[in-house]
């Protein structure tokens, strides 16, 4: 049986051998050119002088793009209009383009681009959150606000209260394909865009709104990303847009690909937070009242920060049920690259800030932070007694909670209680070396935050040989999704899995589509491929039941054979015989997802479907002398519903582990006074390398069927996984905590460096 | 110049090749041949790994900082020249059973690295895998790979390249010194000859600063500067030693030394980079300088046939000025016998592939109790690596305890002032390095002071 079983990736042979063709490995017609932007040296101001005379004489270059060349709309944003495709007089961060090289190599344009001399108006940059709340840049009329009870009150009347802050970097994407694009104008003009992108509908739209086109004379295709991670989901619309004006403009097909450095500069990364806190509990620990108020650093435009921001509101509860919780929410624009989706979505900034909270609060009581944890955990669904109603801070009742059950399993599996004992005693052995260890819980919503799109639609043709094609709006960067999705259509049909192929997303085959993001892609496109499979199924069953004078409720298809009664066809004689009986073999299928509402002023309703959770355990130890530390060990309990593919899903979680480790710990993103990124290259941004996982590293899938009726009722599993890293923090605090009385009050990500400072304010005392 | 090589197993002669490109230019945009990817095109991310084929080594490189020049005689094994499609090979099986690869875009790379360390019969796979960044899986799986793949027998393609290679009949041009005297001849000839050893730098002046470097010499071929001998009291190091040779020779000499150079770059920069070439950049932050100098490492430079020696310290003069005249190259090093108290200890982001923050070396000597000698030296603290004279006046003729140490504290500040960068503040510098010496005390008192030591 196709589904649950555990199917390697689909392009897993063609990865090993080097013949995965990504963006830039696509032969090219002799004639095509090749790009690169010329960018913004200043962080804000006006272009004063632009001479591009030394670009334009420069080797093999044939074309140089301004802002006033461009042939129709000058956008690049995904939804708010403010995004100049190339800059138009004022300059908004440092990277920003200015101007298009068109030349007949990479490295020439590349080479040209530094060849330009322009002379800025400069203004002074806003750089930080600091900067920005001094000077009141906003995006929104101010901050927004969701409150559930009366959290000032709680927090006024409680026994205990606690303030506190918390910084968190930002985090750039890494996908180790940089942003890249290829566009091919037809005879008639029309033009075919080769895009690494997460949403090939919006570049579509980008791209035909750049040329003056309908969105009909634009095709958009994307047969795989070399990464993507929330990076390819608007990012990925600036240089599809410069391959096609280029093309438009030249005539010629036009290729680009972003240099590292450059892909650095250009491209929006994970956004900046800053969390203040106010909490008052009880002597037990149980909170009866927070407040949250979020800094977000958004960067020059909109992009999707406020969805991003909402999201991370969203969090703000991650799995415990609080009374009273206010969090205001401060969409700050700053002078610096336009931050823009990570994995986790504002998610994993909004959970961070109330595991802060729980800590801390351990920390002032000295209870083992997990007696806290629980203390305040939502109920698990199907507990014995029937349970008051529980909701989150924005009124969505929590009716699939199994976060204490898998709780309760990992302390014991993790040998947790045994392990801290040792470690006390461990550090109190040793001077310099200090180890701790923490336990964070994961509860993160599954849907789009916008409603309108938890949508998806595929198309499905079984040929009259019994071969299954199939297209779906979602794209594949690496998380299996199209062999997940075959892996629905083969059980449709009961088919084997060489039966089946999958083809690139193709804008003109799906049209409409959302972005493969929001961890919705199985979920969506399996359920829509699903949907037309049972279609073409249907027709086949009625058609052959008629056929053999059966009912069609006694067709069966199972084994690469459909049973009709007593009647056995292969799939292949089925298919021909439907074929030559003038049945449709062809469908396409629709999937909405049922009952979410979402009002996202008042911060009201049933945004998600459901919430996948999941939990882990860190233990670290640290060099109190430096901050230099490792990750020694991990367990993590991951719910992924009835898994689809057992083997896709726990690389999900071992990866989104790690990249959410490296967010909190070596992946540090500095800019200068003057917002220029110091940190552009592999060379100075560090992303986790193989020793850094931890030693000892157990993942294990929670069984557990989705309440919810999801394709086969698995549970999506892109995002939730990343937010297991805050254990390696928290374990950290706990390193840290040794050291001496003080709440160590560590910020994010927790570099040596900041380890070692909050070392030395935890031994001083304040 | 005109050169020739193997390209997985197929003979390839290039006339009058522009010494620009690069090995990923070549293989990419000439030949189409696009299982090699571009990640960072500066040597950090692994995705462009190639194996390198010679009759004693079989070396993973980088291809986009290695000049296609760099492998005139060679072989060179490319993701395509490893297994067929329908007949892979075991590690790329492997890489397949244990879903090792998701988006598959550093995959190739991976795969390569993995095939060069079956044929080098290693299983240190977390360091042979240092220099190739993956940002889906995490590694678990390609490490579970690589252990599968272990012991399985070495490719048939090996013993075919190194026959061919015999017949290959590569000519060495001028570009090609073929031995030290040759380049010093040249040196004195062409003074403002570019020097290219392993490219693991100058590479990046092309690759990131688009700079025209002309004329340059590929230093690959003068194998009489690339040997290790072993004097009576000290050992002779020619420049032209890789860092992964180095490395080699640092673990049965002195483990410490070894422990910072396994976190030099990664395999594939090692097996490029040269010890002369570290030194004679000047980098303020290159690893080998600040453990030479606490060493005592005497510097040996030539010019024609003049040669003159000095304690290596005294070659940094200052930020990217160093005591070399025009036509004058590093010949060697010469490494004292007693490193024994040698420790060195390398404070970056993370722990491999990354630049020290800052690299502090002690080699502190007590008798009876009392410091009688110091050199403690340091990269990342200043514009050269440099000695900590007050500290270690601090130190000497003082009794070895903690106190010592503590009182101390404050000569850094009287050595180094440092700089706050990306990699670290300044005061955080200090404030470390003072740490270091906290470590190299404890160290010897028997505490334990390595993180990379402790287990779960």
């Amino acid at each position: 049986m196709s589904i649950g079983s555990s199917f390697t990736h689909d392009s897993a042979k063609l990865h090993v051998s080097g013949h995965a063709r990504y963006i830039d490995d696509i032969p090219c017609p002799f004639n095509t050119l090749h790009l690169a932007f010329g960018l913004s040296t200043v962080a804000k101001g006006q272009i004063d002088h632009m001479d591009l005379s030394g670009v334009l004489s420069s080797e093999g270059v044939v074309k140089v793009i301004t802002a006033q060349d461009l042939p129709y709309e000058n956008d690049s944003s995904p939804a708010a209009m403010d995004e100049p495709f190339l800059a138009d007089r004022a300059v908004h961060y440092i990277g920003q383009p200015i101007f298009l090289v068109v030349a007949e190599n990479h490295l020439l344009a590349r080479r040209a681009a530094r060849n330009a001399v322009i002379s800025y108006k400069e203004d002074t940059p806003i750089l930080t959150i600091e900067d920005a709340l001094a000077r009141d840049s906003y995006f929104e009329d101010g901050p927004r606000t969701y409150e559930k009870g009366a959290a000032e009150q709680a927090i006024y009347h409680a026994q205990m209260c606690l303030d506190g802050s918390i910084s968190i970097g930002a985090q750039e994407h890494f996908y180790l394909e940089g942003q890249a694009a290829f566009a091919v104008p037809s005879d008639d003009m029309e033009m075919v865009v080769h895009s690494s992108t997460q949403h090939p509908s919006e570049v579509q739209h980008k791209v035909a709104h750049a040329l003056g086109l309908g969105m009909h004379e634009v095709r958009v295709e994307v047969r795989r990303m070399g990464g993507g991670f929330g990076g390819k989901e608007s990012q990925a619309n600036s240089p599809a847009i410069a391959c096609a004006i280029a093309a438009w403009v030249t005539k010629r097909p036009c290729k680009m690909r972003y240099d590292r450095d450059d892909d650095f500069m250009i491209t929006g990364k994970r956004h900046d937070f800053r969390i203040d806190y106010s909490v008052g509990f009880d002597q037990r620990g149980k909170i009866q009242g927070v407040s949250f108020t979020h800094y977000v650093r958004c960067g020059w435009s909109q992009d999707l920060s406020l969805p991003v921001a909402d999201r991370a509101m969203l969090h703000s509860d991650n799995a415990y049920h609080l009374d009273h919780c206010r969090i205001e929410s401060h969409r700050l624009r700053t002078n610096t690259q336009s931050a823009t989706a990570f994995r986790g979505f504002g998610g994993p900034q909004g959970m961070i800030g109330i595991e802060r909270v729980i800590d801390h609060i351990a920390h002032h009581l000295r209870l083992d932070p997990i007696t806290v944890r629980k203390r305040n955990y939502y109920k698990d669904a199907g507990s014995e007694t029937k349970l008051d109603t529980q909701t989150t801070p924005y009124g969505m009742e929590v009716t699939d909670c199994v976060i204490n059950a898998m709780t309760d399993a990992l302390i014991e599996q993790s040998d947790y209680f045994a392990r801290r004992k040792n470690i006390v005693q461990w550090n109190r052995e040793n001077i310099l070396l200090k180890k701790g260890i923490a336990l964070t819980p994961v509860k993160f919503g599954i849907s789009f935050t916008l409603t309108h799109l938890n949508q998806a639609g595929a198309l499905v043709h079984v040929y009259q040989d019994g071969t299954v094609r199939m297209n779906h709006g979602g794209t594949e960067m690496g998380q299996g999704l199209f062999q997940k999705v075959s892996q629905v259509a083969a059980f449709e049909f009961g088919l084997d899995m060489d039966r089946v192929k999958i083809t690139a997303t193709d804008t003109a085959k799906v049209p409409n589509t959302s972005a493969t993001a929001a961890s919705s892609g199985s979920d969506l496109n399996g359920m829509a491929v699903k949907l037309a499979c049972e279609d073409i199924r249907l027709r086949m069953a009625d058609f052959l039941g008629g056929y053999y004078q059966v009912g069609a409720n006694e067709v069966v298809f199972v084994g690469n054979e459909v049973h009709i009664g007593g009647h056995v066809l292969s799939f292949s004689q089925a298919a021909k015989l439907c074929y030559e009986h003038r049945i449709s073999l062809s469908s396409t299928g629709y999937y909405k997802t049922p009952e979410i509402t979402w009002d996202r002023i008042k911060g009201q309703g049933r945004p998600f479907y459901y919430f996948a959770y999941g939990v882990a355990v860190s233990e670290v130890v640290l060099d109190v002398l430096t901050g230099e530390n490792r990750m020694l060990r991990t367990d993590i309990i991951h719910d992924v519903g009835q898994s689809l593919n057992p083997a896709l899903d726990i690389g999900q979680i071992e990866g989104g582990f790690i990249q959410g480790a490296g967010w909190l710990t070596t992946e540090e993103l500095v800019w200068n006074d003057q917002g220029r990124l110091m940190t552009h290259a592999p060379s100075t941004y560090k992303i986790p390398v193989a020793s850094d996982r931890p030693g000892i590293f157990n993942v294990s899938l929670w069984t557990n069927e989705n309440r919810a009726a999801t394709i086969y009722r698995s549970k999506a599993v892109g995002e939730p996984p990343f937010m297991h890293g805050m254990s390696t923090f928290f374990a950290l605090c706990d390193a840290v905590a040794f050291c001496a009385v003080q709440y160590p009050m560590l910020d994010a990500p927790a570099t040596h460096e900041r380890l070692f400072w909050a070392c030395e304010r935890a031994a001083d005392g304040h | 110049m005109d050169i020739r090589f193997l390209l997985n197993g197929e003979v390839i002669v290039l006339d009058q090749i522009d010494h620009h490109v690069t090995c990923i230019d070549f293989l990419r945009e000439t030949l189409g041949l696009c299982g090699t990817k571009e990640g960072c095109n500066e040597g950090d991310c692994g995705a462009c790994t190639v194996i390198v084929i010679d009759q004693d080594t079989v070396k993973p490189l980088n291809a986009c900082i290695l000049f296609i020049a760099q492998i005139n005689g060679k072989a060179i094994r490319t993701v395509e020249g490893i297994g067929q499609k329908d007949n892979l090979h075991p590690v790329q099986s492997a890489m397949v059973d244990k879903h090792a690869s998701q988006c598959g875009f550093c995959t190739p790379g991976i795969v390569v690295s993995l095939v060069a360390g079956q044929i080098n019969e290693r299983s240190d796979h977390d360091t042979v895998l240092a220099g190739n960044l993956c940002r889906c899986t995490g590694y678990a799986p390609i490490i579970k790979a690589a252990s599968d793949a272990e012991v399985l027998s070495k490719p048939s393609w090996l013993t075919e390249d190194r026959q061919k290679l015999r017949s290959l009949n590569a000519s060495f041009d001028g570009s090609f010194p073929t031995s030290g005297d040759a380049l010093a001849a040249l040196l004195v000839a062409e003074p403002k000859t570019q020097l290219i050893a392993g490219a693991t730098d100058v590479g990046l002046w092309v690759t990131k600063g688009l700079k025209d470097l002309s004329p340059v010499v590929f230093l690959a071929f003068a194998r009489d500067l690339a040997k290790i001998t072993e004097r009576d009291d000290h050992t002779e190091i020619g420049a032209m030693v890789s860092i992964e040779d180095l490395f080699r020779w640092a673990t049965k000499n002195s483990p410490s030394y070894a422990t910072l150079l396994r976190r030099y770059g990664s395999l594939q920069v090692r097996s490029a980079a040269t010890l002369g070439g570290n030194i004679a950049n000047g980098s303020p932050i290159g690893d080998n300088p600040p453990a030479l100098i606490a060493a005592g490492t005497e510097l040996c430079l030539r010019k024609g046939d003049h040669r003159r020696n000095i304690p290596i310290e005294e070659f940094f003069i200052d930020y990217g000025k160093q005591d070399l005249q025009a036509g004058e190259f590093v010949e060697c090093v010469r490494i004292p016998k007693e490193l024994d108290r040698l420790r060195c200890y390398k404070i970056s982001k993370r722990f491999d592939q990354d630049i020290s923050a800052l690299c502090g070396c002690f080699n502190i000597h007590v008798k009876e109790g009392i410091i009688c000698a110091a050199r403690i030296a340091f990269g990342g603290m200043a514009g050269i690596p440099m000695r900590a004279s007050h500290v270690e006046a601090a130190l000497i003729g003082k009794p070895w305890l903690d106190t010592t140490i503590t009182n101390a504290q404050e000569a850094w500040a009287q050595d180094f002032t440092p700089l706050s960068d990306a990699r670290a503040s300044a005061n955080y510098r200090i404030k470390a390095a003072h740490g270091l010496l906290r470590r190299y005390f404890h160290e010897h008192a028997g505490y334990m002071t390595d993180v990379l030591e402790v287990q779960p």
